[in-house]
């Protein structure tokens, strides 16, 4: 996802309203965590609890496989980590200085 | 009583919800009015919350629900709802509230000054003063010509003075039902959460990229109301005869000294010029109406004929150069070429009487800076014992 584009104060809907609804996609508002949840695609069973489970839609499934985070939006609740049933886990959480 | 005439213009105007927790001086606006909603002749949804802060929550979410809402309040009342009167503004609500101006504790005192609403001066709403019943009453109905305005969609307070207005009984010209009706019109809501199938999100989280786009934005029902005030006013003053703007000149027109005062007091001051043009004093009167936005330009024209200038505050300094009305007063003339000296005196705090002697006194204070140019103190109490 690219850098996003921010509005002009005369661009805003009266009341700092949200007039589209599901627009969160475009609004980046996961990248202010310190910590990064990664993926390790070699021990994924692809068993899909963590997209289930998900409050953030923020695991990405193309096919019902595993493709990736949407880092832009993940909250790193780490409730997908706690779910995951791989040993070892094929989520992490991990802080973003060492990244 | 101007409390009655509140109830009143609430009756004709049979907004969609009034949520209140009633509180002294303004108790009886909620009585009266509940007895409206009891005996049938309003179609309102009354809401007797448990708190203020219950009742300017549930005036928010009546409004963005898409209602015509109101509430009435004062002093404490008023503090307890200070957290949800800056959603109201920021999201842009047309709100109306009535106030009964009433000191703020300690010491406990349930009577009449400013220092409620002035707490609250930088919160985003307009603020309209009135000098008697029938200016409560009038204000009431234009509030919420001026609220609903699509180009201020800004809540919008009334204010009268605890006591010397909400229980003073007055003779008051109460315009047909009809009247009333055709001049605030139909209430159509913008953005009604309750219109389903186009949902909207009402106060969403702004990070700091964001924050200061929105307040920007905010501004701008504030910026546009002044001419929505004034042009509201001079609707309404065709329909009744009773003229209104964003302030009122009294015998300003060849005046030298000139008091500027808010709401009940400026009916003793117009009381108090009469007296002193008899003895050949040239005194005048700045009421200011609104006082959010404050209408610096009027106030700066008005008063940069004059010599000298006092400007009563009917709210403590807390520590700031002077009253919050004197400061705005003095700021308005700075860049007058030759402004007039302009001091300050704080009166009437807890509802102390403010007789006519003092305020003649203060206009012959006026007319000796004039006459000496030496100002003196700048910021001095009235009527207080020392
Ligand atoms: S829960 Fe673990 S194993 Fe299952 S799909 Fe998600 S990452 Fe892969
Ligand atoms: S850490 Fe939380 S938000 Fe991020 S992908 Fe996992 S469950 Fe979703």
């Amino acid at each position: 996802m690219k850098k996003e584009k921010l509005k002009k104060w005369q661009e805003l809907p009266i009341g700092g309203l949200i007039l589209d609804m599901g627009n969160s996609s475009e609004t980046q508002t996961g990248d202010w965590n310190p910590n990064r949840l990664v993926w390790n695609e070699d021990t994924c069973t692809h068993c899909l609890l963590c997209w289930i489970n998900c409050p953030d839609a923020s695991i990405k499934v193309e096919d019902s496989k595993v493709i990736g985070i949407d880092n832009y939006h993940c909250k790193v609740c780490g409730i997908c980590v706690e779910v995951c049933p791989t040993k070892p886990k094929s989520l992490e959480i991990i802080s973003e200085e060492v990244a | 009583m101007g409390d009655d005439a509140i109830a009143e213009a609430m009756r004709q105007i049979n907004p969609h919800v009034v949520a209140a927790y009633p509180i002294t001086p303004s108790t009886q606006v909620v009585e009266a009015f509940a007895r409206f909603v009891a005996d049938g002749l309003v179609d309102t949804e009354f809401v007797a919350t448990e708190s203020e802060h219950s009742a300017m929550s549930a005036c928010v979410g009546a409004a963005a629900g898409g209602g015509r809402v109101m509430t009435v309040t004062g002093s404490q009342g008023l503090a307890y709802m200070f957290e949800v009167l800056g959603v109201a503004s920021g999201l842009r609500l047309p709100l109306v509230m009535a106030i009964a101006n009433r000191a703020l504790n300690s010491p406990l005192n349930i009577h009449g000054d400013h220092s409620d609403t002035m707490a609250m001066r930088d919160m985003g709403w307009i603020h309209l003063y009135s000098e008697n019943c029938q200016e409560a009453y009038d204000n009431t109905i234009q509030a919420f010509r001026i609220a609903e305005n699509p180009n201020v969609r800004t809540p919008v307070l009334v204010a009268i003075d605890g006591f010397q207005t909400s229980h003073m009984v007055e003779t008051l010209i109460v315009e047909p039902d009809k009247l009333v009706k055709k001049f605030i019109g139909e209430h159509i809501p913008s953005y009604p959460m309750l219109d389903i199938d186009n949902p909207v999100l009402y106060g969403a989280a702004d990070r700091p990229d964001y924050y200061m786009e929105h307040k920007r934005s905010q501004l701008v029902g504030i910026i546009n109301a002044p001419e929505v005030i004034t042009q509201i006013g001079k609707e309404y003053g065709d329909l009744t005869g009773r003229y209104y703007g964003l302030v009122e000149e009294y015998r300003m027109e060849d005046t030298e000294y000139a008091i500027v005062v808010m709401s009940a007091t400026a009916g003793s001051v117009k009381g108090a010029i009469d007296q002193l043009r008899e003895e050949g004093i040239a005194a005048g009167l700045l009421k200011i109406r609104a006082f959010r936005p404050f209408p610096a330009d009027e106030v700066a024209k008005s008063l940069s004929r004059t010599k000298s200038v006092a400007v009563l505050d009917r709210c403590g300094t807390g520590g700031a150069q002077g009253g919050p009305l004197f400061l705005e007063v003095r700021t308005a003339l700075y860049e007058e070429k030759s402004p007039p000296q302009v001091i300050n005196y704080i009166y009437g705090l807890g509802g102390k009487d403010l007789p006519l002697k003092h305020i003649k006194d203060v206009y012959l204070r006026l007319r000796e800076i004039a006459r000496t140019g030496e100002r003196g103190k700048l910021v001095d109490f009235l009527n207080l014992r020392e």
